[in-house]
C-alpha cells in the first residue's frame, strides 16, 4: 500500500500528487439496509480511481456520497485538506467536483453546446443586466467561456453535432456530451458513474480512449465506477473494491487482481 | 372607401389591441413552462391576487381586515393613507417576491424530481388557495385601480382616421399602453432568458433537476426566480386588466381565455403566445362583426375556444410550438 503523502509514480511514469479527497469511515444507511459500512479511502491528485463490485454493492451509493447527493450517517469527507461541512450538491458541484449519471442526466431540449455551456455557469461573473443588454464585459466574458467549451468539445470530438438537440442524439453521444459538460467545469475532482455501461465495444474503447486522454491533457483527477473489470483494469492507478457495502480491496489493479476476497466476490465461493 | 371595409379596420385594430392583453396572460403561462417545465394553473388567480394587492396598499386597506375584526370585535378598515401608485407597484411587486419564495419553499421543494403532472396538480391547489387568500387579505368587492394610465379614446388616431376616412375610429389609450408594454416586456423577458446566466440555469432547471444539481445549480433559487418572474408578469397583466375592467374576481378567469391562445400559438413559444393572442383577439372580433348578427351574436365567449379545437385536431403542438417527433 501506499503510505507516501507526497504521492506516487505511475508504471507508465505519470506523477501522482497529494490526495484530492479522502472518505473516511464513511457509513450510510437506508433505513435498515446498510449501503455503506464504514468505507476509507483516498484519492489523489491527477489519479484515475476507480470503485468497482458486484451488482448492489454500493458504488453508485459511494459516488453519491462524494457528490452531495445522499448524506452519510457517519464518517467525513475531506476535499483539499479541511473537512467538508454538510452540503448540497450544488454546493458541491460549486467546489469543482463534477459529475456524469449512470442513466444520463442532460438537458434535453437544449443543444449540445448549450449542454456543455451549462458547465461554465460558475464561471460567469457579470451581473445579469450586463448580461441581458450584452454589454462590456458580459460579451468578453461569453467569449472567454465559449472558447474553453468549444476546446472541449473539439476535444471530446463532437463538432459535428454541437447545434444538435441532444434528444436527437444516439446513446453513446449522448454519454459524450454529458462528460463535455462535466469537463467544461474544470472540475479538481471528476465523477464518472458507469461511462461505458450500456455501450458496445467500439464506443467502450472511445469512452476509455478519452477518459485518459482527459486524464493525461488536462491532468483531471477522475474517479468512476465501472462494472466491465476489463475496462477498469486498463484504465485506473488503483482500484477500491465494494461488495455488500463493504470495502474488499484497494490497491493497483494487480494487487486486486490476486486479491482472493475479490476473486470471490466476482467468481461466488460456496460456503461450507 | 366603402362603409363597409372602414369598418373592418376598426374592427381588426380594436381586435389587435385586444389580442395583445390576451397574449400578456399567455405570456405568463409560457414562460413559467419554458423555464421550468411546469404548466402554471395559478397564472390567472396570481394576476388577480397582484392586482388585488395592489389596490389594498394603494388605498390604504388593511388586510385580513375581516379576519381581525372578527377576531378581536374591532372596526378597522383602513390605514388612512393613500400610497402612491410607482410606490404601490414596488411594494406589491416585494410581496410576489414573497409569494414566489412562500411557493418554493412550502410546494416546489417538496416535489423535486416529480411529474410534471404533479407539479400541475399542485399549481391547481395553488390557485384556489391564493383566490382565498386574496378573499380574505382584501375583500371580495370590486374595485377601481387607477395608476395613472392614459384611459379613454385616442384623440390624435380619432382625429386621423377622420381625415383620411371620413370616419374616426375608436382605440382606446389604454390598449395602446399596453401594446407598449407587451413589447418591453416581451423583449425584456427574451433577453433574460437566452442571454443571462441566470436564464440558461434556468432552462437547464427547467429541462433536468438532477443535471441543473450537478453543474451547481441552486434548485432552490431559481425556482424562487422563476415565480418571481411569473409574479411579476402577473402583475403586468393584473394592472391592465384590472385598469380595463375594474379587479374583481372574474379577473383570474382570463386565464381561461389564455388557454386557446396557447393551444394556438404553441405552449413553448414566447413569439407564439404573441401572434396566438393576437389571432384570436383579431379573429374574434372579426367573427363577431361579419357572422355574429347572422347567429344572433355574442360569438366571442365561443370562439376562441372552437379556433383552439381546432387546431388541437389538426396542429397539436400548435404555430410555433416545438414539433412532436415520433420515433419508432
Amino acid at each position: 500500500m501506499l503510505d507516501n503523502s507526497e504521492g506516487y509514480v505511475t508504471e507508465d511514469g505519470r506523477k501522482i500528487g497529494g490526495v484530492v479527497m479522502e472518505m473516511k469511515n464513511i457509513t450510510l444507511r437506508f433505513g435498515g439496509v446498510v449501503a455503506i459500512k464504514d468505507i476509507s479511502f483516498d484519492i489523489r491528485e491527477g489519479e484515475i480511481r476507480a470503485i468497482i463490485g458486484p451488482n448492489g454493492a454500493g458504488k453508485s451509493s459511494m459516488l453519491n456520497v462524494i457528490s452531495g447527493f445522499y448524506v452519510p450517517q457517519e464518517g467525513e469527507v475531506w476535499f483539499h485538506g479541511s473537512k467538508r461541512p454538510q452540503m448540497r450538491p450544488f454546493e458541491v458541484a460549486q467546489q469543482g467536483i463534477a459529475r456524469t449519471f449512470q442513466n444520463i442526466a442532460l438537458f434535453e431540449g437544449m443543444s449540445v453546446l448549450d449542454n456543455v455551456m451549462t458547465g461554465r455557469l460558475g464561471y460567469m461573473k457579470t451581473n445579469i443586466f450586463q448580461q441581458a443588454l450584452w454589454k462590456g464585459k458580459a460579451e468578453a466574458e461569453e467569449t472567454e467561456n465559449r472558447e474553453a467549451v468549444e476546446k472541449i468539445i473539439d476535444f471530446l470530438e463532437i463538432q459535428h453535432i454541437r447545434k444538435t438537440p441532444v434528444s436527437r442524439l444516439p446513446y453513446g453521444l449522448k454519454k459524450r456530451v454529458e462528460l463535455a459538460r462535466a469537463l467544461a467545469a474544470e472540475p479538481k475532482l471528476l465523477l464518472l458513474d458507469e461511462p461505458m455501461a450500456g455501450m458496445n465495444v467500439e464506443e467502450k474503447e472511445d469512452m476509455s480512449r478519452f477518459i485518459l486522454d482527459v486524464n493525461d491533457e488536462f491532468g483531471t483527477t477522475i474517479a468512476l465506477i465501472e462494472h466491465d473489470m476489463g475496462v477498469v483494469m486498463d484504465l485506473s492507478d488503483r482500484v477500491v473494491v465494494m461488495d455488500y457495502g463493504k470495502k474488499i480491496g484497494d490497491g493497483t489493479p494487480d494487487e486486486v487482481r490476486n486479491n482472493q476476497e475479490v476473486i470471490d466476490a466476482y467468481l461466488g465461493v460456496s460456503h461450507d | 372607401m366603402p362603409e363597409q371595409l372602414v369598418f373592418a379596420m376598426e374592427v381588426i385594430l380594436n381586435g389587435l389591441m385586444a389580442g395583445v392583453l390576451y397574449a400578456l396572460v399567455a405570456l405568463g403561462f409560457v414562460l413559467i413552462y419554458k423555464a421550468s417545465g411546469i404548466f402554471n394553473y395559478a397564472q390567472g388567480v396570481m394576476a388577480l391576487f397582484a392586482a388585488m394587492t395592489l389596490v389594498g396598499i394603494m388605498n390604504g386597506q388593511v388586510p385580513f381586515a375581516h379576519l381581525i375584526n372578527a377576531t378581536f370585535g374591532t372596526h378597522i378598515h383602513y390605514f388612512g393613507w393613500n400610497v402612491p401608485a410607482l410606490f404601490a407597484i414596488i411594494l406589491t411587486m416585494g410581496v410576489m417576491v414573497l409569494l414566489a419564495w412562500c411557493v418554493q419553499r412550502f410546494v416546489m421543494r417538496h416535489l423535486v424530481g416529480q411529474e410534471p403532472i404533479i407539479l400541475f396538480m399542485a399549481t391547481i391547489g395553488l390557485a384556489y388557495f391564493l383566490e382565498g387568500v386574496a378573499d380574505l387579505m382584501w375583500g371580495s368587492e370590486i374595485k377601481k385601480l387607477d395608476v395613472g394610465l392614459p384611459q379613454g379614446i385616442n384623440l390624435w388616431l380619432d382625429e386621423t382616421t377622420f381625415n383620411i376616412f371620413d370616419y374616426g375610429f375608436f382605440i382606446d389609450n389604454l390598449d395602446i399602453v399596453a401594446t407598449i408594454i407587451a413589447a418591453l416586456l416581451v423583449a425584456a423577458l427574451v433577453a433574460f432568458s437566452q442571454y443571462t446566466k441566470q436564464g440558461r440555469a434556468m432552462r437547464a432547471v427547467a429541462d433536468d433537476h438532477q443535471a441543473a444539481l450537478s453543474v451547481g445549480i441552486s434548485l432552490n433559487f431559481i425556482w424562487v426566480m422563476v415565480w418571481s418572474v411569473a409574479g411579476f408578469v402577473a402583475l403586468v397583466a393584473g394592472i391592465m386588466w384590472g385598469t380595463k375592467s375594474g379587479v374583481q374576481f372574474s379577473l383570474s378567469l382570463i386565464a381561461l381565455k389564455a388557454l386557446p391562445v396557447l393551444m394556438l400559438g404553441g405552449f413553448t413559444s414566447i413569439p407564439g403566445a404573441i401572434v396566438g393572442g393576437l389571432i384570436i383577439g383579431v379573429g374574434e372580433k372579426l367573427f363577431e362583426f361579419a357572422i355574429g348578427p347572422l347567429v344572433g351574436g355574442a360569438t366571442e365567449n365561443w370562439f376562441a375556444y372552437v379556433l383552439a379545437l381546432i387546431f388541437l385536431v389538426f396542429r397539436p403542438q400548435g404555430l410555433f410550438g416545438e414539433k412532436i417527433i415520433e420515433r419508432v
